[in-house]
């Protein structure tokens, strides 16, 4: 069972079973709130007319090293895409941070990384809400936040 | 000087707390060796051939007597009373313990110093002009936009995990003393046509194993845009950037295999999109900015006790001679402090010689020092009439020699006596070149010269750009050593010829004094140096005399 890391911690998937379909699928969908899944190389314009149906994202992160997950975020965010984002694979508690300042809104990791990085590691210090030089920088920033 | 803000203050001790944990969960196995390794190296923490080595940033190269009195403290305390300055103003401790570690960075903090992303794949200390608001060349000062990527840069929540490391360096004069052609972004202050200002940008430098000269993508970028234009070569750089081979991952591998015109397309588009979602940094930021970097209230008085020394002291007339840079006020001098004895180790100071240097800058410096890439210590506004009494004081701690710019004046990466990727030596080389010419007393003849040695092909010693480049390999177990010639780190910037087969370490000094010979008997007059003979003549002449045996010595 994948557990969901968010803000208030540790929980359950919420998505209902709902299955993320890849790009494909989803253009032939009569479905108004998909749920897609995305590799962190996707080609973002070819999205745009299917950005108002979609619901749910996730970007999977094939090993925590490899960074492209947060760009295609902020990315996603500058689109206007104001739908659950989740990040899903190898990401660690350390990247937390990093992930719900890119736009994520959740993480998916598996048993193994949670037993390994219990929830207070994910959860504990972790605030952050609490500051950053982008905000301080950036602050007149129009995009959409959640 | 820029002083730390609260929230750098909240910023840096957060960050040390954050690496206290990371330790303990490394420990306690929460973290793999994998997860924990680019965590560590975020906060300058390596693990080198014999134990630990911390990098510590000196922003911009900039910092003052304070700080250097720290630096001192932290090596006598967790080092062994030393410390390297490196060709990326930066400062390194080559023995400090793992478990010492946060304490050294809780003391950097004490005085507005850190270590964050001095290393791992994310954008490095942001480098700039060492001489940057002192010389007389200069058009603006870059540290106040060295310091906005630095703060920009730092923790920036997309681009900690980018395909490689990537540096940006900043110049503000016609004279590029930060080497920005050798950089992933190289900023170069400008104007445009109606005086605003802005930056020249440059993209996809670098040496190492592929060396490249960046290229022009932008010929002017508005002040108010840099962030913006920055973020979106980053953002093409982490989406686009080859991830499947590290020796291929740099920003340059992309710009060479995308091409120039296509990249740069790329990225204006990606601007496109950033302006609409990006209203500029607040412009009473960038002025505080500008105010943190306001010159120091000069002395404009004279004595003539400069010119009396000069006089009567033939060694501090060499000093003056070599070592001594044109300030954009005339009572005052660039003092450029080597950190290259005669057979020391390049870039080394004790902890007393830097505590004596902090002593000259805040009783007579204005209270500012400099770290250059060179690996020596500036002192940038020392006043003409104070020169004799910085003078004796850098006498006393051994800090007086008069060679920048020549020949011994050599930059050296840590090479096999420090560094585990290397493939041959590179301190005890340098020790011997300068040792060997300064025996032959032919330094001030020989004039400008760059040497620069790197102990493998990662090239940190900047061998691509030295006018005489040393690389150090390895052949069948021994040593080998390579030559470049005519590679040139400045506004000129080009990269050095391959002479031809590599020589063993005792072979090696016999080729370069036949060299240095052959390029004083070829010069058109003493005022022609090393780079602009071999411009002139081209490599022929200096190959015939690396090789004699290959071919006639030319006349
Ligand atoms: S050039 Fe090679 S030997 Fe020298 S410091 Fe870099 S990696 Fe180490």
């Amino acid at each position: 069972m994948a557990v969901i890391v968010r803000d208030q911690g540790f929980s359950k998937d919420d998505l209902d079973g709902r299955s993320f379909i890849g790009m494909e699928d989803a253009e032939i969908s009569e479905d108004l709130s998909l749920a897609i899944e995305l590799p962190n190389h996707a080609d973002l314009p070819a999205l745009k007319t299917l950005l108002p149906k979609i619901g749910a994202i996730r970007i999977n992160f094939p090993n925590f090293g490899d960074g492209r997950g947060f760009s295609i975020a902020t990315k996603l965010r500058h689109m206007g895409y104001a739908g659950r984002l989740r990040a899903s694979g190898h990401v660690i508690a350390d990247q937390y941070a990093l992930a719900r300042r890119s736009g994520f809104d959740e993480i998916e990791i598996d048993d193994e990384l949670a037993a390994r990085q219990p929830e207070n590691q994910w959860i504990s210090g972790k605030d952050w809400k609490s500051g950053s030089y982008q905000d301080r920088l950036l602050k007149t920033e129009l995009a959409p936040t959640r | 000087m820029y002083k730390y803000s609260e929230f750098d203050e909240f910023f840096v001790r957060r960050r040390v707390e954050e690496f206290r944990d990371q330790v303990r969960r490394r420990l306690d196995g929460s973290l793999t060796e994998d997860e924990f390794k680019p965590l560590r190296l975020k906060n300058g923490l390596y693990l080198q051939l014999h134990a630990y080595m911390l990098r510590v940033a000196i922003p911009y190269g900039t910092f003052d007597s304070r700080q250097m009195r720290q630096l001192a403290d932290i090596a006598d305390k967790w080092d062994k009373g030393y410390g390297h300055f490196t060709t990326r103003q930066n400062i390194q401790f080559n023995w400090p313990k793992l478990a010492d570690v946060p304490a050294i960075l809780d003391a950097l903090a004490d005085v507005d110093m850190h270590a964050i992303q001095t290393s791992g794949n994310c954008i490095r200390n942001v480098t700039a002009d060492h001489f940057a608001g002192a010389a007389a060349d200069e058009i603006a000062d870059p540290r106040p936009t060295a310091e906005l990527l630095r703060q920009w840069s730092t923790d920036h929540p997309e681009f900690q995990y980018l395909p490689r490391k990537f540096k940006i360096a900043v110049s503000g004069s016609s004279r590029d003393r930060a080497v920005t052609k050798a950089h992933d972004i190289g900023l170069r202050s400008i104007r445009d046509a109606g005086g605003s200002p802005g930056y020249e940008v440059l993209i996809g430098g670098g040496l190492g194993r592929t060396p490249m000269i960046g290229a022009v993508v932008r010929e002017f970028l508005p002040e108010s845009e840099l962030l913006a234009y920055v973020e979106s070569i980053l953002r093409v750089y982490n989406l686009h950037g080859r991830r499947d081979n590290k020796y291929k991952a740099r920003l340059k591998i992309l710009v060479h295999e995308t091409g120039i015109e296509k990249l740069s397309r790329e990225i204006e588009a990606e601007f496109a999109e950033r302006k609409k979602w990006f209203a500029g940094v607040d412009p009473e930021l960038i002025e505080a900015l500008k105010s943190a970097f306001k010159p120091p209230e000069f002395n404009l008085s004279r004595t003539g006790a400069f010119e009396r020394r000069l006089e009567k002291d033939s060694g501090f007339r060499a000093w003056a001679d070599t070592n001594l840079f044109e300030h954009r006020c005339s009572a005052y001098s660039i003092a450029t402090v080597s950190l290259k004895p005669i057979g020391g180790t390049p870039g080394d100071a004790s902890a007393n010689q830097m505590r004596a240097l902090a002593d000259i800058a805040e009783r007579l410096g204005h209270d500012e020092i400099r770290a250059s890439h060179e690996q020596n210590i500036i002192l940038p506004h020392i006043r003409k009439d104070d020169l004799p009494e910085a003078y004796d004081v850098l006498a006393a701690s051994g800090l007086q020699t008069a060679n920048f710019g020549l020949v011994s004046d050599i930059i050296a990466c840590p090479g096999m006596d420090y560094c585990a990727l290397a493939t041959a030596r590179s301190i005890p080389i340098a020790q011997e070149i300068s040792r060997r010419f300064a025996a032959l007393g032919i330094e001030r003849e020989i004039g400008s010269m760059k040497i620069k040695i790197s102990g493998c092909i990662n090239a940190c010693g900047h061998h691509h750009v030295g006018h005489i480049g040393i690389l150090g390999l390895e052949r069948a177990g021994v040593e080998n050593y390579q030559i470049t010639l005519g590679g040139d780190a400045t506004e000129t910037a080009a990269l050095g010829d391959r002479a031809g087969r590599g020589f063993s370490a005792d072979e090696l000094i016999p080729a370069l004094e036949r060299l240095v010979e052959a390029y004083l008997r070829l010069r058109d007059s003493c005022r022609e140096t090393f780079l602009e003979a071999y411009r002139r003549l081209g490599p022929e002449p200096f190959r015939a005399a690396l090789y004699p045996e290959t071919g006639k010595l030319a006349a």
